[in-house]
């Protein structure tokens, strides 16, 4: 299958290794994945700030560049998810009703990696071999807003040599939210001392996730206080073989 | 047709819908009391557990929630007949209803009507409304002694605090508290009391029968209000509403306009709801139903308040008016990871947590409340959590974009956005953003508000390569 590739401004920027993983993975199970280059940003952080009128031209962005392409992938749940539950909003409420067509139509073919793999190419084991003590922390948009469900752990649960062990209070969020980190930085913190101290209770050494923004945040977290626990994207657990 | 002009917002100088700080500063200092935050921890956990194994034991929640959210539309749709059609029964069965349109007119037509009785002490039911509009403020100054009758609002009023949680309003308090606030503040307590809830309770109970059966008038709000019979409905918990409702000569009831159902049978879908989603239980001990004045039983003088207070201003958003489909139950404050942490009192309003954030700030005008909307990680979990599922995270979006922004955030938002829709200014940008790790010293000392994120927080290292540099090289 063809499949266009949207690395996420943050990934694209600060976390390749994730965006490369999702490419070799999808290659290795024998997918084309093409890369175009005219795309940017998602505007989600506009939006979700209040700043609709700056996101709009971003909204235009994603669908010009992604409107040709049938399958769409991303490695991160928040991403698709405003991609697929804010860009109609956007275009509509600027009045733009044949954008907000569009963007629905892109974003109804718009995947987060582990609902790609699963629903659309029909695999949960995909060959990884990751063999190391591993906790999932479920990001909440990839949970309430992408749905993408238990699909990160059927994948990570066919994994060889993992240790995967379960994270208390898994669903509770990490206290990222965007710029909330920034406007609220103390109530975050207090949220994500939590989350840290449920991942290091686990005694794992990875603490994985499918966004690249809440493991910057959750990592961020653990390397100030040298816990040891590393965070690493699901997409590169599942790029991982006995070869590589 | 006349242009009458934009609904008004709640005014001003009386009320408890707005803070003396913003929400980040009031939450960073209530971040700091661990007492509070054991008991948050402790409590929201607790009904947590409790809601969702009642819930599970329902094949057709979902369904529920669509019914609530279907029946509560239908009624903004509509809510001028509808409260017509209510003012005409309520006054048939012999009761009389007084419009209020804000805080003022409803405290001075409550003051009026217990200074018409000669009574000079009201006992209370638990109401949000009568919170919201600062009733016992109002009567207090005009000589009137309110006694709040739910053992909550009661630890409330005696401690002089103010209440945190919209059902459990002195849940930021544990027992040795309560029992110091008792033997301080209850009149002829026991100066033996323990901290033992039973006692604790026995406490409240000797003081409130007592008070229940010398005060001959009322004050109550209302969960629901059936427009085809007129009848007024409360749920409970303790039976000290029910004490309220049927022993005083005169029952006052203050009732936001939005409370208002269309039929008897709606009463079906949300008695199912409420406890559930609330405290937890298949059915509240408590509800107590009545229809204007019965002869011979229960009060003899029925008022009905009907509260505006910005409500008009709220339904007059169609994205925003979904907030006055809230049903006051709790829910999304038990599963708010924000809540949980800051406690009620750094929201400011009496409506704290996720429904707060967006209830208040359309109450007041977002001018007066704009650091409500961000209040939030957007996680999602109330709009999951809300029986009649107002989807909380797009109001708080939808607020957000109304809000008054910061100069320089707004330069900023700007400037990212000319970038972002610029394939080749992006890619230059995210090689100069590298920059910022080495003005930020390995991650310390950037300038706020990036300083909030490094004051806890590592910055990722910056890699050699972006991902695009790679592909292109590849």
């Amino acid at each position: 299958m063809r499949i266009a590739l949207f690395a996420t401004c943050l990934a694209d920027t600060l976390y390749p290794q994730a965006v490369k993983a999702t490419v070799l993975l999808l290659e290795r199970l024998g997918h084309e994945v093409v890369f175009p280059f005219e795309q940017t940003c998602c505007g989600q952080m506009h939006i979700n700030t209040g700043y609709q009128k700056d996101a709009l031209p971003l909204v235009r962005q994603y669908v010009s560049t992604f409107d040709p392409y049938d399958v769409i992938v991303a490695p991160s749940g928040s991403c698709v998810g405003s991609i697929r539950h804010q860009h109609e909003m956007v275009a509509r409420s600027h009045g733009e009703a044949g954008l907000a067509s569009r963007a629905a139509d892109v974003g109804a073919r718009t995947y987060e990696l582990s609902e790609l793999l699963i629903d659309v190419l029909k695999v949960e084991d995909v060959g990884a071999y990751y063999p190391h003590r591993v906790t999932y922390h479920p990001t909440c948009h990839s949970l309430r807003v992408a749905r993408v469900g238990d699909k990160p752990l059927r994948l990570l649960r066919q994994v060889r040599g993992i240790d995967l062990v379960e994270l208390p209070g898994a669903e509770q969020c990490c206290g990222f939210g965007g710029t909330f980190s920034l406007k609220n930085a103390a109530t975050s913190t207090a949220m994500l001392a939590d989350k840290m101290s449920n991942v290091v209770s686990t005694g794992a050494d990875v603490c994985t996730a499918g966004d690249a923004s809440c493991l910057m945040h959750i990592g961020g977290g653990l390397s100030r206080l040298r816990t040891g626990v590393r965070t690493v994207h699901l997409a590169e657990i599942l790029a991982s073989t006995e070869i590589s | 047709m006349t242009f009458l002009g934009m609904p008004a917002f709640a005014p001003r100088g009386v009320g408890h819908l707005r803070g003396d700080e913003p929400f980040p500063a009031a939450a960073r200092t209530a971040l700091g009391n661990s007492q509070m935050r054991r008991n948050l921890r402790h409590a929201t956990t607790t009904i947590r557990g409790k809601s969702g194994r009642v819930i599970a034991e329902l094949p057709d929640w979902q369904d529920l929630r669509s019914a609530g959210s279907a029946i509560k539309a239908d009624v903004m749709s509509r809510l001028p007949e509808l409260l017509e059609e209510l003012e005409t029964r309520v006054t048939t069965a012999g009761g009389t209803v007084h419009w209020a349109a804000d805080a003022n007119e409803a405290n001075e037509i409550v003051t009026r009507l217990v200074r018409e009785t000669g009574s000079d002490r009201v006992i209370k039911v638990k109401s949000m409304a009568t919170q919201e509009i600062a009733l016992n403020e109002a009567l207090e100054a005009a000589g009137i002694t309110p006694v709040e009758t739910d053992l909550a609002e009661l630890i409330v009023q005696l401690g002089e605090d103010k209440p945190s949680h919209i059902l459990v309003p002195a849940i930021h308090r544990n027992r040795s508290e309560i029992r110091e606030i008792f033997l301080r503040a209850m009149p002829g307590v026991d100066p033996s009391l323990t901290d033992d809830p039973p006692v604790l309770a026995a406490a409240a109970r000797r003081y409130l029968r007592e008070t229940f059966l010398s005060t001959r008038v009322a004050v109550s709000g209302a969960n629901f209000a059936i427009a085809e019979t007129g009848t007024l409905a409360v749920v409970e918990s303790e039976g000290n509403g029910r004490m309220c409702l049927t022993l005083p000569d005169t029952l006052i009831t203050v009732m936001g306009i939005e409370k208002i159902l269309p039929t008897w049978r709606d009463l079906e879908v949300f008695l199912q709801l409420l406890p559930r989603a609330s405290t937890g239980e298949r059915m509240n001990p408590y509800t107590t139903m009545w229809t204007g004045v019965t002869p011979g039983d229960g009060p003899q003088n029925f008022h009905l308040v009907l509260l505006d207070n910005g409500r008009s201003a709220v339904l007059a958003d169609e994205v925003g008016r979904q907030a006055l489909h809230c049903i006051r139950c709790s829910a999304c404050l038990n599963v708010c990871p924000v809540y949980e942490r800051t406690g009620g009192h750094a929201y400011g309003s009496v409506y704290p947590g996720p429904i707060g954030a967006i209830l208040s700030p359309q109450l007041t005008g977002i001018e007066d409340n704009a650091s409500l909307p961000y209040a939030s990680t957007l996680c999602g979990a109330c709009f999951d959590a809300c029986p009649v599922k107002i989807d909380i995270p797009s109001i708080l979006v939808h607020l957000r974009n109304q809000a008054p922004h910061p100069r320089a955030e707004r330069a900023v938002m700007a400037t990212a956005s000319r970038v972002m829709q610029n394939p080749r200014l992006y890619a230059r940008a995210q090689r100069a953003a590298k920059l910022a790790r080495i003005v930020g010293r390995r991650g310390r000392g950037l300038p706020p508000p990036f300083s909030g994120w490094t004051a806890g927080r590592d910055l990722p290292e910056f890699p050699d390569q972006t991902f695009r540099d790679w592909w292109a090289a590849r």
